[in-house]
């Protein structure tokens, strides 16, 4: 479903165009208000609708298979860690739904330089940053190069 | 206008800030320390690539902790659902770090569901544990940008730079601000590319407005392919497209349906098709048949010819699984998490799952490295086991020095998925570190004349519709230009009748695609006349580009293999059967960028025996 931005709720700040994979939404030089200008590039993705402040994008299923009168709405709130969506049918039928989406405070992930610079053995050795520990068993795997047949076994 | 050229200098260059690209940036802090490392994504790496609405499963996951499952049994796993051939070599590398990349995404913060019982990860399937992935994406970009010195949003990479000393060397990328309109010159010393797959190679089911609804995200433009083989580096196993079974309309996914639902699907009269279409399938392909889980083309395969011969259409059996309001939870919350367009056809439809067995189908083809396919560069392989002729340097680069690749972008290595591209993006990202300490003074470098070259033909289709616009009164027709959807629904119209697509039932044979060459030479010729009115269409000329050279690149694969390797995927009419004798191999390809010629070889298949 391709998005729309309703007139009234849009204020121009930009979010959607700034978050938009697809680079369509783009703000109207005379109304200074956001639409989506390649609807036949939509994914349908929803990150111009959960980024916008206003609640003012919306989606109409396309036009090619989808008919009229659904919708559907969502409402992801960082602070509360959560994302609700509200489905309705074309024939009137409600369902919501709420999930969880992060564990942890925003911004609280330890960059690389956090960690303790690693040694040159590790350097040399096969093991990535945090193994073997982060793997949580003893040794990272290996093979014998010898256990490899060439052509059909 | 004038336009800005602007030069950044970095050691590693990482091309795409998708799931593989935020692990190469991430890992390559980790080991260097003082390195300067840039990051440069076309769209925002907050959204950015296949995993921009969220995922609702992480579909590679070995727990080896748990003795759930050992990098040797998903090694056999791809392995058979890619009927024979991987390289198993890089597969087994994914599998046996796959799991700490998890364990680091579960410490960052991405809610990952657990079994009540056991206390662990929540398994959907053998391989496949079940997360609340809505924010999967922001998560990980958080770790990328904690990791990068800068990172270039808004920035279309067109081409890569070739060093001066050495003809076979890297030396970094071009492209412009989609914003600014700014010319951008990166340096590097090592480039990961990490720019994912490919859709609207083939023309899609949906039509019009519909258009971006495909099953792979439509940002995804082939510059993962197209950059590598500009720069003369092999490609292999193009002509392995992806086609998928998926809900109709949506392509909503069935893994969680299949593996966690138990639900099951069965023709328009009820009955089960799948066991009727075995034997003549074992005609076709042997013993590949008898392996558990049945591949995923063979299981396409039976699908079309059920639908053929008039028993459509299939559909998944959910209304006695609805039933449990946990199922229906899981059924639908699996939709909001990673293909909302689904919910919405359903809404729009009103199928409520509970009460209608909704419909399946298959998609267009796709091509890509990271699900049930293996489309991609050819990499060497890891320093402590790849036999010699998977290893002429560093792990995971390509045929050209300096230039390492993961996820999508890297062939032969299927079923990595989300988890297993990230922990390729790091794999490739300490041995880029290794390459650079190596390197000491010896440096690449970039000559002026090169970058100055490349800057007139990156900006060439404004200029072409800025003059041809001023001979006709409005609308999209000009006889001087073609506007970048006319060059790619035409790209699309050839790839799907000759190469192989809906409307051709996956079929082609050796006079189709000779055809079908021809057409693209034309095409190729007639992409010098694209025009863009902005900054954007320029944008959607690039990626027009990228996708037309790896079109290119998957008809020439898809030809120069004479047999029928995966039915389902596509079928060599020609060559109708599988055909261990002779095509127990890879394809490789490569291209010139001075002759437009195409060189086809054929590499050998390790595999690991027990
Ligand atoms: C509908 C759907 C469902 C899926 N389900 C699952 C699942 O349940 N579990 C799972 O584990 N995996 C799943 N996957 C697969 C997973 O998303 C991919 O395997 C993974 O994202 C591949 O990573 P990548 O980095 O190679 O590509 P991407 O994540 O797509 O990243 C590529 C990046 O490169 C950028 N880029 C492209 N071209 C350029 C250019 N020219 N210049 C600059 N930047 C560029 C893109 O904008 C993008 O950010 C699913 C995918 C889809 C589409
Ligand atoms: S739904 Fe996604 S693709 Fe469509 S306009 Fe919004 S952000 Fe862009
Ligand atoms: S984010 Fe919302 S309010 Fe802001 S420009 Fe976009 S549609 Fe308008």
């Amino acid at each position: 479903m391709p998005t729309f931005v309703y007139m009234t709720n849009c204020d121009g700040c930009g979010y959607c165009v700034d978050i938009c994979p697809s680079d369509i939404m783009h703000i109207d030089t005379t109304y200074r208000r956001a639409f989506n200008v390649e609807p036949n590039m939509c994914w349908e993705c929803y990150s111009c609708v959960k980024a916008c402040p206003q609640q003012a994008i919306d989606c109409r299923g396309y036009a090619d298979f989808a008919p009229l009168g659904h919708s559907v709405r969502v409402l992801r709130e960082e602070e509360k860690a959560t994302v609700s969506w509200r489905i309705k049918f074309r024939d009137g039928r409600e369902k919501n739904f709420v999930s969880p989406i992060r564990t942890t405070p925003w911004g609280s992930i330890k960059g690389p330089s956090d960690y303790a610079q690693p040694t040159s053995a590790a350097m040399r050795s096969q093991e990535l940053a945090h193994e073997p520990e982060t793997l949580k068993v003893e040794a990272l795997p290996t093979l014998a190069r010898s256990r490899f047949k060439k052509g059909l076994v | 206008m004038s336009r800005k050229t602007i030069f950044v200098d970095s050691d590693i260059l990482v091309i795409g800030g998708g799931m593989a690209g935020c692990g190469a940036t991430y890992e390559s802090r980790y080991w260097g320390r003082d390195l300067k490392i840039v990051c440069v994504e076309k769209a925002n790496i907050e959204r950015s690539g296949a995993v921009a609405q969220g995922l609702y499963a992480i579909n590679c996951y070995m727990g080896m902790h748990w003795n759930e499952n050992q990098p040797e049994d998903h090694v056999r796993y791809a392995r058979n659902d890619l009927m024979g051939l991987v390289r198993e070599d890089l597969g087994y590398d994914i599998a046996r770090h796959v799991d700490a990349t998890v364990h680091k995404f579960e410490e960052w913060g991405l809610p990952i569901m657990k079994d009540p019982k056991s206390g662990r990860y929540q398994r959907e399937g053998k391989w496949q544990i079940m997360i609340h992935g809505e924010s999967y994406k922001p998560i990980v970009a958080e770790a990328a940008r904690k990791a990068a010195t800068e990172v270039y949003n808004r920035i279309m990479v067109t081409h890569l730079l070739m060093d001066s000393k050495r003809p076979n060397r890297v030396a970094g990328a071009v492209g412009f601000n989609v914003r600014t309109g700014d010319f951008y010159v990166f340096r590097a010393k090592a480039v990961i590319v990490a720019a994912g797959g490919a859709s609207h190679i083939f023309k899609p089911r949906a039509v019009g407005e519909g258009m971006g609804r495909t099953w792979y995200a439509p940002w995804s433009s082939a510059s993962a392919y197209a950059l590598p083989l500009l720069a003369g580096a092999k490609m292999t196993q193009m002509e392995n497209r992806i086609v998928l079974t998926r809900f109709k309309d949506g392509y909503g996914p069935v893994g969680a349906y299949f593996l966690h639902l138990k639900t099951y699907t069965q023709n328009a009269y009820g009955q089960d098709y799948e066991a009727f279409w075995r034997d003549s399938i074992e005609k076709m392909v042997g013993d590949y048949v008898n392996h558990h889980p049945v591949p995923t083309c063979l299981r396409n395969h039976a699908l079309l010819e059920e639908v053929k011969a008039g028993r459509g259409p299939i559909r998944m059996v959910t209304k006695e699984a609805f039933k449990d309001p946990h199922k229906e939870t899981v059924g639908w919350e699996n939709f909001l998490g990673m293909t909302i367009g689904q919910a919405v056809v359903w809404a729009s439809q009103n199928i409520d799952p509970k009460e209608i067995n909704p419909e399946l189908t298959t998609s267009e083809p796709y091509v890509m490295g990271s699900h049930a396919t293996c489309s991609g560069a050819w990499a060497s392989g890891p320093e402590d086991y790849a036999p010699p002729e998977y290893q002429w340097g560093y792990n995971r680069m390509m045929t050209v020095e300096g230039l390492f690749g993961a996820g999508d972008t890297i062939g032969g290595t299927a079923h990595k998925f989300s988890s297993g591209s990230f922990t390729e993006g790091r794999i490739a990202a300490k041995a880029a570190v290794r390459y650079i300490n190596d390197l000491g003074n010896d440096g690449p470098e970039v000559n002026e004349r090169e970058y100055t070259e490349l800057r007139k033909v990156v900006y060439q289709p404004l200029e072409n519709y800025r003059v041809g616009r001023n001979e006709i009164v409005a609308g999209t027709v000009s006889p001087s230009y073609l506007l970048p959807l006319s060059g790619l629904q035409r790209l699309e119209k050839i790839m799907d009748e000759y190469v192989g697509g809906i409307s051709a039932h996956y079929t082609t044979n050796e006079p189709l695609l000779t055809r079908g060459l021809e057409l693209l030479a034309m095409l190729k010729e007639d992409l010098d006349h694209l025009g863009a009115p902005d900054l954007h269409q320029l944008q959607r000329a690039w990626e027009l580009q990228h996708r037309f050279l790896a079109s290119e690149c998957v008809t020439q694969h898809t030809l120069f293999r004479q047999e029928t390797r995966w039915p389902g995927y596509y079928y060599r009419a020609d060559h109708p059967k599988l055909d261990d004798k002779d095509w127990h191999c890879f394809t490789l390809s490569r291209y010139d960028r001075q002759s437009g010629q195409w060189e086809m070889e054929k590499a050998p298949v390790y595999h690991i025996i027990d």
